[in-house]
């Protein structure tokens, strides 16, 4: 046993140093499914209480809809608990390649290759596919996965500046020496919740001979007239090379995500990607109840309907309380403070008032960013969201920052 | 200010400060650890200074505390500079 006392120690003292730093996270138990409003345990032995719940990507509050429950157990009755495999082995099952099918279609691409979350797909992609001849020029505020996924890839990396097409396009012209160039970026971006310039995108694309690659996660199901993301919204469908999802957040909330693109490309991470050859399948039982998530969200555009006037409304509530947002159409509305303890402080004391909702800071956003992010769900009711605002402006008078803008907000800060 | 000093302190401020961002960069300025630039952006940075002087800068040198300030970039392609200069 090598695990003596000094080396303890050393653990010991890194894990003060994060707490120290006001950067330690600890877990809050749910003892209720997830959903508009949740019972919660927090801190651990406390007494469950009922909270009003505006921070999960439960989008089109899917996570414990009747029907998709149904459809998981009928999935768990047909096709058992689990794969003990992964795909190439003895894991792939009928309704595997047909969920890969029928997400094809959502999409708009050519094929897609399910792997056992979006963020092990957008670790494995580049690396499958891309090599040292070829760039990977990303937005600077892609999600981490797919900063980790690029540090995997011998492709040379290169960033612009956040939705700055200027800055792009100079990338562009100046990697024309490369095999290959690919624009990478989130279509929603999950902390600031506006939503990438795709449009825009695609032509600098088409102009400069690039690949265009999205994460979608925080956009499919809900985002264009009919919920298939981004590249709907912005009237780019079926121009996208490669689109990374989650079954994560809207499409039902489980786990699992994908590769869904250009049929090569996806060839080549059913070839190379290593999370996708070295991690289990996707479990039956959650590839049923995402089949179900489909058919749901296909017949209707009842629930992102409900989403996006839940998003207005909310905004709208929040903006005449006299709060600082970041702008946007989506239903990630962040609500600005600047100052991390002020966003802590606020987050916790709206858990005191029964509305539960997270402060982020540096190293989350960047610094002096400090924000509660507010998540809109279909699951969410009119009722809800007068309720959750009157916990807001209770504590926004409590700390004296009502009707305050940016400037202000951040000279408090500094003070 | 030297001329490396310059070119690098007009890099930074062009690369990586959004428009209407009044701050100024000084020789001092903390950029990582102020948080202007990030581990993930900072390589433009280092394929900037790799292509305009000719140098090779190591990944195990290209660390965030070697990139905090102007003064210490500008030092460390001196450095190397020097490095490609004695390999010649």
């Amino acid at each position: 046993m090598a695990f003596v006392d000094t080396v303890r120690h050393r653990y010991q003292t890194d894990l003060e140093g994060i707490k120290a730093a006001g950067l330690f996270k600890e877990e809050r138990y749910l003892h209720s499914p997830q959903s508009s409003e949740i019972e919660v345990e927090f801190p651990v032995g406390s007494t469950i209480r009922k909270y009003i719940n505006i921070c999960a990507n439960n989008y089109l509050g899917l996570s414990s809809h009747p029907e998709v429950i149904a459809a998981a157990h009928a999935g768990l009755d047909a096709r058992g608990y689990g794969m003990s495999s992964v795909r190439f082995i003895c894991g792939t099952q009928d309704i595997h390649r047909e969920l890969e099918n029928r997400l094809t279609a959502f999409l708009g691409t050519e094929d897609t290759l399910l792997f056992p979350s979006c963020m092990d797909a957008n670790a494995g992609f580049f690396e499958a596919c891309l090599n040292e001849q070829d760039v990977m020029i990303a937005d600077r505020l892609v999600h981490a996965s797919i900063v980790d996924g690029m540090r995997l890839c011998k492709a040379m990396q290169d960033t612009y500046k956040h939705s700055d097409m200027g800055h792009l396009e100079e990338k562009l012209q100046e990697h024309q020496d490369k095999r290959s160039r690919m624009v990478i970026t989130d279509g929603v971006f999950s902390m600031d919740g506006d939503t990438a310039k795709l449009a825009d995108i695609v032509a600098l694309a088409e102009k400069y001979n690039a690949m265009v690659f999205v994460d979608d996660s925080h956009a499919t199901g809900f985002m264009g007239r009919t919920g298939r993301g981004t590249h709907e919204h912005c009237g780019v469908f079926g121009k996208i090379d490669v689109i990374t999802t989650t079954l994560g957040k809207a499409l039902g909330g489980a786990s699992g995500g994908c590769v869904s693109g250009r049929r090569e490309l996806v060839e080549m991470c059913r070839q190379r990607a290593r999370p996708y050859l070295f991690s289990n399948a996707v479990a039956p039982v959650i590839v049923a109840g995402a089949l179900k998530v489909l058919d749901l969200i296909s017949a209707s555009t009842d629930r992102r309907d409900k989403l996006e006037w839940n998003a207005r409304y909310w905004r709208g509530l929040l903006k005449e309380a006299g709060f600082d947002l970041k702008e946007g159409d989506t239903p990630i509305v962040p609500v600005m403070f600047y100052d991390a303890k002020l966003a802590q402080d606020f987050a916790r004391d709206l858990f005191d008032e029964g509305v539960y909702a997270i402060g982020f800071f540096f190293p989350v956003v960047p610094k002096g960013q400090a924000r509660i992010r507010t998540q809109l769900s279909a699951a969410h009711e009119k009722y809800h969201l007068d309720s959750a605002i009157e916990a807001f402006k209770k504590v926004g008078k409590k700390h004296g920052i009502l009707g305050l803008g940016k400037k202000e907000l951040m000279a408090r800060a500094v003070a | 200010m030297d001329e490396i000093t310059q070119v690098v302190r007009d890099y930074i401020t062009r690369e990586y400060l959004e428009e209407g961002d009044e701050r100024a960069i000084t020789e001092t300025t903390p950029l990582i650890s102020g948080g202007i630039v990030d581990s993930f952006s900072m390589v433009s940075l280092l394929r900037f200074l790799e292509k305009k002087y000719s140098i090779d800068i190591p990944d195990q040198c290209a660390t965030p505390e070697a990139f905090d300030t102007v003064e210490r970039i500008a030092g460390l392609v001196r450095r190397f500079q020097k490095a490609e200069v004695i390999k010649g």
